[in-house]
């Protein structure tokens, strides 16, 4: 959402914001005061094509003005994947018309937005939103342009036929004539929706090109509004503290009375597993609520995180359930545990992650407005607001048709904004703004971000691989017990029969080597605290264990690791393609150790990725300095198929290495007590400007169908550099994160 | 009430005198672009000038900077140094998410104001502000790139 108006209005002065000035503006866009395309709207012929069930329904896509702005309704929430842009260039190439005269907001909760799922649902992750909505779009920008160039003959009084377009215009070439598309929007408006506008068959303009996103100068100049800067007359703003242990409840505050009394506070109130502190400021409140002295109990009904509940003892319960029997992954092949016994050399490695923070840098919050004619309002970040719209009607006792979700700019996201329970600031909010008749902001401090993130699962995997004579693998043993965030938040339902959770297995499963032998198996250990989708979910640790394994392998065979996967990947150009891809971008395959031109001695690392729907092949290049690994470069190769904004995509790609890296190299959630010991960033360390390697990426367009782009880069990077560090240091290391373990001699 | 200058005009705040600027700025000024990140002054979200210097404001209380001249992201431009880096963060699209490039932009200005010519190792010791996005290496560009066009 680049909102102008608001832009200037915070130029001009220092006053606050006012959102009910706001919603008029923006009222207004799509309103009376301006001219909106495909109003009023008319029915279109009902579509059976799968991934098109919205794609004509123009009016509720696209509104252009009078002096040609253009304001495109995303399904997707923009959280600095690029998404706004990469639809508007989508859109723009078949409407054609300028990428730079669109202005993308995020759609509110509506069955016009259900663009994945065959037309029943939207979210954004998964790495979905381009692959799955490409077509979706440029149907829609196709259809607008075919109702301009209908308003356009009408206007000229030519056939349609005799017209074209150039950006931002129909065009009469016989007569010279040219008329703004703002100009016919009016008129446009009032035609049926075609049912049959095709997109181009010829060169694209825009899709491909490395065009420049929509929203940099607002996120560079303070003016990119965030859920966090929210306002809206009349509110007052929240504080809250969770209980220490999730899943305990408020009993009494005991200085309540004293509470009220200092500065600014409003009230004090008890929430499901927390304590409020309302104030005329977000300063004040959270002064108030952090004296709050309470007194807290294990009445909710809930599960409490049990107090001796540790990662440690976590890791020891995920270690005894890793030889039981579970079920089995869907690429189950061939008999593992024969091949295994027969094999001439077998070798086992257990590995483990740890729980992470999403620690996106925005901290979450909501602001909800009850309106006096009975609907409700909701600003927060979300990543699916039908969902959310559902848990607001349940929460107010509205219907769902009365609450109006507002989406704006995601200060990262990374998983983070999925519903994970109840534990939520717009649930806080809306009983909050209930209890006290006004308008309520709840701001989560970063302390009580961290102690109730849905945080990655702690991961685990035991690993069994047997090689023939010839050193080639014939049978792999996978055993993954756990749990990932779909058994967690959705259970049996989305998993199969056998039930095996997608999200626990990928990356240990899925893998494309051939192995004629091959068993992955998961065995569900439940996890006290909330997880969640972290970027590349369950592939983030997952594809570390397995690659790095292979790495084990491959010594074991005494093999190069390139060499032994090309072997392994014989039957799979894609994939060979990729590895000679990487190899030439980073200037030859060259294991080391080897001194580099400063004087460091180095070593590169290998991995591979198959995640949501891309291929990935990374190397890192690495040396060891005071015991920890200095990671100088990462060379990707990235094949999602076909794309739409290389550089986007690069960004992307490097943001998603960054994660990948900062993961491996620092990151963890440590539980001890029942209790997160991380709280903030001066103990969640996370990869600084001093740590950050040179990124190269290469993009390989195969042809195969679109893959996913905004987390395909994080996989890779993990076992690439641990696959360079056990070179350089001769020891494995099987547990994140590498800053546990001190590397090297020097 | 404390007195403070912010971007060039002088306001009179109601609040008290530990409250940290950060809050000040956004919540009684409504300059909602100098962003909370951690509270703690380790993200860098919050930076601001004070009198040029590059200061998380999450750890500044407002009586402290009573007098001193404070400048956020919505004044960058009136700086020039600051109108030379945004320009290069939009020319080479720096910002991901963006929520922290309001503290980012803040803390290479005052990098550039100090050191016009910075070197890879100054860059390394005066950005010291998180990045999830992990733009790290474009937000070095773009410091670069603004200070050649300087």
């Amino acid at each position: 959402m680049t909102r102008l108006d608001d832009a200037l209005a915070a130029l001009q002065g220092n006053e606050p914001l006012n959102l009910s000035r706001r919603a008029t503006l923006l009222a207004g866009f799509g309103g009376g005061l301006l001219l909106a395309l495909g109003i009023p709207q008319r029915p279109a012929r009902a579509q059976a094509m799968g991934g098109l069930a919205h794609a004509r329904k123009v009016p509720s896509y696209l509104t252009i003005r009078p002096d040609g702005r253009i304001l495109l309704q995303n399904p997707f929430a923009e959280g600095g994947q690029g998404i706004h842009t990469a639809v508007a260039q989508i859109v723009a190439e078949e409407l054609d018309a300028d990428l730079a005269a669109f202005e993308v907001q995020t759609a509110a909760a509506g069955p016009d937005y259900q663009v994945l799922f065959n037309g029943t649902r939207r979210v954004t992750g998964g790495s979905f939103s381009i692959r799955n909505s490409f077509a979706h779009f440029r149907v829609l920008g196709a259809t607008a342009r075919a109702m301009l160039l209908a308003a356009g003959a009408r206007r000229l009084g030519v056939p349609a036929a005799e017209l074209g377009t150039e950006p931002g215009f129909v065009v009469h070439a016989a007569s010279g004539r040219r008329i703004p598309y703002g100009e016919l929007a009016e008129e446009a408006a009032a035609l049926p929706v075609p049912g049959d506008a095709q997109p181009k068959a010829g060169a694209w303009r825009l899709i491909g090109t490395p065009a420049s996103r929509l929203d940099t100068r607002a996120k560079s100049t303070g003016q990119a509004q965030y859920g966090i800067d929210m306002r809206v007359d009349g509110m007052l703003q929240a504080a809250v503290v969770h209980a220490p242990r999730a899943g305990a409840e408020p009993g009494e505050v005991l200085n309540e009375a004293a509470l009220r009394e200092m500065p600014g506070v409003h009230s004090v109130h008890r929430l499901p597993g927390a304590v409020a502190v309302l104030a005329d400021s977000f300063w004040r409140a959270r002064k108030a609520v952090e004296a709050a002295e309470v007194a807290w109990t294990a009445l909710s009904g809930e599960p409490v995180v049990p107090e001796d509940f540790s990662s440690a003892g976590m890791r020891d319960a995920l270690r005894t359930q890793a030889d039981a029997p579970g079920n089995p992954a869907s690429d189950m092949q061939g008999d593992a545990a024969t091949a295994l016994r027969d094999a001439a050399k077998v070798v086992t490695a257990d590995y483990d992650a740890p729980y992470l923070a999403h620690a996106q840098l925005e901290p979450p919050s909501a602001t909800v407005r009850f309106n006096a004619d009975g609907t409700l309002d909701v600003w927060t970040p979300n990543q699916a607001p039908e969902a959310f719209q559902g848990i607001a009607a349940r929460e107010s006792g509205l219907a769902a048709e009365q609450v109006r979700i507002h989406t704006p700019l995601l200060g990262g996201f990374f998983g983070r904004h999925f519903t994970y329970g109840s534990i939520h600031p717009m649930n806080q909010a809306i009983r909050l703004a209930r209890a006290v008749g006004k308008p309520v902001k709840v701001i989560w401090t970063r302390e009580e971000e961290f102690s109730r993130d849905a945080y990655r699962p702690m991961g685990f995997a035991r690993l069994r691989a047997g090689l023939d004579a010839a050193g080639r693998i014939i049978a792999l043993h996978a055993t993954v017990p756990g749990e990932g965030p779909v058994a967690k938040h959705f259970g049996a339902a989305r998993m199969g029969n056998p039930p095996v959770d997608s999200s626990a297995v990928e990356g240990v499963a899925f893998k494309p080597y051939a192995i004629p032998n091959r068993r992955v198996e998961w065995v569900h250990v439940a996890h006290p605290v909330n997880v969640g989708f972290w970027r590349s979910v369950g592939h983030s640790m997952n594809d570390f264990f397995y690659e790095a394994f292979l790495d084990e392998v491959a010594d074991a065979a005494g093999a190069d690791p390139l060499a032994f996967r090309r072997a392994h990947l014989a039957g799979q150009p894609r994939h060979l393609a990729l590895l000679d891809a990487v190899v030439d971008l980073s200037g030859g395959w060259r294991r080391g150790p080897f001194e580099a031109a400063d004087g460091t001695r180095r070593a590169r690392g290998l991995a591979m990725a198959s995640p949501f729907g891309s291929e990935v092949a990374t190397v890192a290049e690495v040396s060891l300095r005071d015991g920890e690994a200095v990671v100088h470069d990462l060379f990707v190769a990235i094949d999602p198929g076909s794309i739409v904004n290389p550089a986007i995509i690069k960004a992307q790609v490097e943001s998603a290495a960054c994660i990948g890296l900062s993961s491996a190299a620092f990151e963890e959630v440590v539980f001890e007590g029942g209790r997160p010991q991380q709280r903030n960033f001066d103990t969640y360390r996370i990869l600084m400007r001093g740590e950050m390697p040179k990124v190269h990426v290469r993009i390989v367009e195969s042809g195969a169908p679109m893959g996913g782009v905004g987390e395909p880069g994080t996989p890779g990077v993990p076992p690439a550099v641990a696959n360079a560090i056990a070179v350089l240091t001769g020891r494995r290391i099987r547990s994140l994160p590498f800053a546990r373990h001190r590397l090297g001699q020097a | 009430m404390v007195e403070i200058t912010v971007n060039g005009a002088t306001r009179q705040v109601d609040v008290e005198g530990d409250t940290p600027l950060l809050w000040v700025l956004r919540d009684t000024l409504g300059l909602t672009g100098t962003k909370y990140g951690c509270g703690v002054a380790q993200c860098g979200a919050c930076t601001v000038l004070v009198d040029g210097a590059a200061m998380r404001s999450c750890q500044v209380p407002v009586d402290s900077v009573a007098g001193q001249k404070i400048t956020t992201i919505e004044a960058v431009e009136a700086d020039p140094v600051g109108a030379r880096l945004v320009a290069a963060w939009v020319a080479l699209d720096v910002p991901q998410c963006g929520y922290c490039q309001s503290g980012q932009l803040m803390a290479a200005t005052a990098l550039l104001k100090d050191t016009p010519k910075p070197s890879e190792a100054d860059i390394v010791a005066a950005m010291t502000n998180l990045c999830r996005c992990g733009t790290y290496n474009m937000i070095a560009a773009g410091i670069r790139q603004a200070a050649d066009a300087a």
